[in-house]
């Protein structure tokens, strides 16, 4: 795994005071990049030099590093997270890359996402769709035992599989629409499949596509690149699922 | 001055019950009249602000990420503790409150971990209740797996994310409360200071991280669910934002800071791969489950692991450990693979690592049984090693995980200052000086959902609600004390970055009290964080204003309470005379290498009050009576 020679790349980024600056791409040096940095490392050491050279480091968001978090957001040479299956930017490391290689570095690009300053945006629109009814309205307290409500291990698994979303917004930033229903189809789906979600459905998957539409997220046209972005690999067939519910709760 | 946890009295089966009826309680129609406020919105500030907004109290929460559902309770892998006793393999309550007891190496409050013990159940069926995608079997019950420090399978999991379904099951109920409007969010908003009038916590002053206004939230209590300190190390599995700063603002501001030497230094992380590195990452200790740790049995061996027979290699957990093997608790399993690289035994570049080798599991149960059980760590492991671990055997090395210390509270999660309450990993309350795996989960959702509604009550109910005004002179005093804090930040325009100044303290911490620390190296380090504090105030480099979002200055702001914590830590890692759990005091050790408690001197809770930057702490002390479980050595031999 140790690699000893080192990196020189040429980074165009996105920079942009606020939502109100047109912004532009400005360009830096990495230098003596180690093919075992994670790409966010190799952001921070050309920050170290701007800072010292007295210039603006270049913000972005990112915390926990491990990629779970759903903080980091890029798109790199186009796509989000840098189109490494299931990877997250922080999880992007430069051995992907080589020597010489130019890299250009953009936010999340929705109109759902305005930008707070150079690649990182305002992703409050996810949370509002939460809040629209992304959620069981269970009680803290006197709930029934665990296992009183038996769920199937396919079931269990399938809601699993839509529940590992980390809500990062790769899914807009990478669909041609701007649409959220990736992300939308994932709580949807894996509060439908289970018993303890059915006695809301119809209400939630009605409650949260408004808030879809009105949050300005555009519509899905089934393009797929919600799925290619995602760091998760969160399947397009819950958009399915979400759309099958929806039919079912126009019905009632 | 002796202080008083406030611990019920009588059979400890029977405290919480006995006490949740002697608290007093706030009328449906008052609990209106009062405004509570959340900073942090991890398992445990997310399930307590969910839980009082539902009660009816008006509740403002805080969070400097970007959205609640990003807390770094959400890295948390393996899983969550609970009594079920499902598998019916012997377990209780009282195993569990005996295991966490015994796991922390003495040194916790017997009532306050009875009461997790006890409601630990309550968690699962609540968790189950939001839709938390727990594993379950083909019958469609819930699934168990074992988990170090104990001998039956009590932890439920979801896959290898359970910190993760467990937050968005938080923040699902979190987001109910927000649509709901009893609770406000802020999010990208750090709390700076702690406003207390006339003694009591009244409000907080924060800062908003995207315009840089400074302003202060009045309430009628405080809850602090903040998190740990082991960032002071630098590098260290938290996340990049996670800091001491509120912790050790509400310090600053009178409460005491209890046993903060306490830190958990995980054994089952990727070693460190270069200088440039930002932070480590953990490998979940379910792990150990499936996987054998082991080191060449020659020194300095340097073969490939493949290459290494059988009888070349010491599998040293299993052979120190015969009856809980790989299984060992954290601080056992840290300190034997520290032992085996300082006697250079250690594999991998650098010699600071040990092998986690699954091919006996693998043979044993099928590549495919891995997978389902540990895929996604296994895929993280090649994403940062680029080594397939179904092949060849991980490498993993000790790093600072956990902080067991934190703001001393009483039995019901207050601190010393009335009405400022500290739940989940910012208390110093139930993991002693060593936490078991899978209790941090249950600690956080028990304290936010199952005792800071009850116990805020006992001490609301004595208050007047909105006695203090935005207008007090506190308020103001506040906003003008971190406004001139960050003024002074901005203006000294030095030569070296803030990461440059942390990376320096990191090292010294690692050095000096890390794994393992002495009477020697802890006058180092009070010697050294001094100096590189002075130097931090006088050549430390924040470029851009304070009134923009600005990632230097948040983080300058970090650093510089580390560098203030930092002795406080190193104090109380030198005042223990003792080894305990996770504090192992190279001098006193058994003959085999265990920490060595004094039981006679330091059965207790040492909690320190602040009194000045460059003043020494004045030492309050809380007596740990064990009358349950009775003071032993101990033992997983």
């Amino acid at each position: 795994m140790s690699h000893d020679k080192t990196m020189t790349l040429t980074l165009h980024v996105w920079r942009q005071k606020g939502p109100k600056d047109p912004g532009k791409f400005e360009t830096y040096e990495a230098k003596d990049v180690s093919p075992d940095q994670s790409f966010l490392e190799m952001l921070d050491e050309v920050n170290e030099d701007l800072i010292k050279a007295g210039k603006d480091p270049i913000a972005f968001d990112h915390d926990c590093r491990e990629g779970i978090c759903g903080m980091c957001s890029q798109v790199i040479n186009g796509a989000p997270h840098g189109g490494m299956d299931r990877t997250t930017v922080c999880q992007l490391h430069m051995r992907m890359f080589k020597d010489g290689d130019t890299i250009y570095i953009e936010p999340w690009r929705a109109r759902a996402f305005p930008i707070v300053k150079d690649l990182v945006v305002d992703r409050g629109a996810l949370d509002q769709i939460i809040q629209a009814g992304g959620y069981t309205s269970a009680h803290t307290g006197g709930i029934a035992d665990g296992n009183a409500i038996l769920v199937p291990k396919d079931d269990a698994d399938y809601a699993m599989d839509a529940a590992e979303c980390i809500g990062c917004g790769a899914c807009v930033a990478g669909c041609p629409n701007g649409s959220a229903m990736l992300f939308t189809s994932a709580k949807v789906s894996q509060l439908a499949v289970l018993p303890q979600g059915q006695a809301e459905a119809a209400r939630r998957v009605c409650a949260m596509t408004e808030e879809l539409k009105a949050q300005g997220f555009g519509n899905c046209t089934n393009h797929y690149e919600c799925q290619a972005s995602c760091p998760k690999g969160i399947d397009v067939k819950f958009i399915a699922k979400l759309n099958r519910e929806y039919l079912k709760a126009l019905c009632k | 001055m002796i202080l008083d946890g406030k611990c019920p009295t009588g059979p400890i089966e029977k405290t919480w019950d006995k006490h949740r009826f002697d608290m007093k309680l706030v009328n449906p129609a008052n609990k209106r009249k009062y405004k509570i406020l959340v900073v942090g919105t991890g398992l445990a500030g997310g399930a307590a602000a969910a839980s009082l907004g539902e009660l009816g109290y008006n509740v403002e929460a805080f969070c400097y990420q970007d959205s609640p559902r990003r807390a770094h309770s959400i890295a948390a892998q393996g899983g969550i503790n609970a009594a079920k006793n499902y598998p019916n393999d012997g377990d209780s309550i009282y195993r569990l409150f005996y295991d966490t007891i015994k796991g922390g190496d003495f040194r916790a409050r017997e009532a306050d971990v009875w009461r997790l013990a006890q409601v630990s159940n309550n968690i699962i069926d609540q968790c189950v209740a939001q839709g938390v995608p727990f594993a379950r079997d083909y019958a469609g019950y819930l699934d168990n797996r074992s988990f170090g420090g104990a001998q039956v399978s009590r932890t439920f999991y979801a896959r290898g994310q359970t910190g993760q379904q467990l937050l968005l099951g938080a923040y699902s109920a979190l987001a109910r409360q927000i649509k709901a409007g009893t609770v406000k969010m802020f999010p990208r908003t750090e709390m700076l200071d702690l406003i207390v009038v006339d003694g009591e916590a009244k409000g907080i002053t924060v800062r908003d991280m995207v315009t840089g206004e400074i302003r202060t939230h009045v309430g009628d209590a405080v809850v602090l669910c903040t998190g740990g300190y082991v960032n002071v190390f630098y590098l260290s599995t938290n996340a990049m934002g996670c800091s001491v700063t509120a912790a050790w603002k509400a310090h600053k501001k009178g409460a005491f800071f209890a046993n903060p030497c306490y830190t958990q230094i995980h054994p089952t992380c990727i070693p460190q791969h270069g200088d440039k590195q930002s932070k480590l990452t953990l490998m979940s200790e379910s792990l150990r489950n499936d996987g054998r740790c082991w080191v060449p049995k020659n020194k300095g061996d340097k073969r490939a692991p493949g290459e290494i027979s059988e009888e070349e290699r010491d599998y040293y957990l299993e052979r120190k450990y015969p009856s809980f093997g790989n299984l060992a608790p954290r601080d056992i399993a840290s300190r034997a693979a520290k032992e085996q690289c300082d006697d250079d035994r250690g594999v991998g570049a650098g010699g600071r690592g040990v092998y986690l080798d699954f091919a006996a599991s693998i043979k044993r149960l099928s590549e495919d049984t891995i997978r389902e059980r540990y895929g996604n760590l296994f895929e993280m492991y090649e994403k940062i090693t680029d080594e397939n671990a179904y092949k060849v055997p991980m490498r993993i090395y000790p790093a600072p995980h956990y902080s067991m210390g934190g703001l001393w509270v009483d039995y019901n999660c207050e601190s010393n200052v009335p009405g400022l309450f500290v739940l989940g990993e910012a208390n110093f309350s139930v993991h002693g000086a060593n936490r078991l795996g899978a209790s941090a989960l249950m600690q956080g959702l028990a304290d936010g959902y199952f005792v800071i509604p009850y116990t805020i009550a006992n001490y609301l109910a004595k208050t007047t609600p909105g006695k203090v005004k935005a207008d007090n002179p506190e308020c103001r005093k506040s906003v003008e004390d971190v406004n001139n804090n960050l003024k002074k930040l901005m203006s000294i325009n030095g030569k070296k970055t803030v990461s440059e100044f942390h990376r320096e303290l990191g090292k010294i911490m690692w050095e000096n009290v890390g794994m393992a620390r002495s009477e020697q190296s802890c006058k180092e380090a009070l010697k050294k964080i001094p100096e590189i504090r002075e130097e931090f105030w006088k050549n430390v480099k924040v470029s851009g204003s304070g009134a923009e979002f600005n990632q230097q200055l948040e983080n300058a702001n970090r650093v510089a309470d580390f560098l203030e914590f930092a002795e406080l830590m190193t104090r109380d890692a030198l005042y223990r005379n003792e080894s305990c759990g996770g504090h192992f005091r190279v001098e006193h050790q058994m003959p085999d290498g265990e920490a060595k408690r004094d039981d006679e001197k330091f059965c207790h809770a040492a909690a320190w009050e602040f009194k000045g930057v460059n003043a020494e702490p004045e030492l309050h002390i809380e007596p740990l009576k064990f009358e349950n479980v009775h003071l032993a050595i101990r033992s997983y031999k």
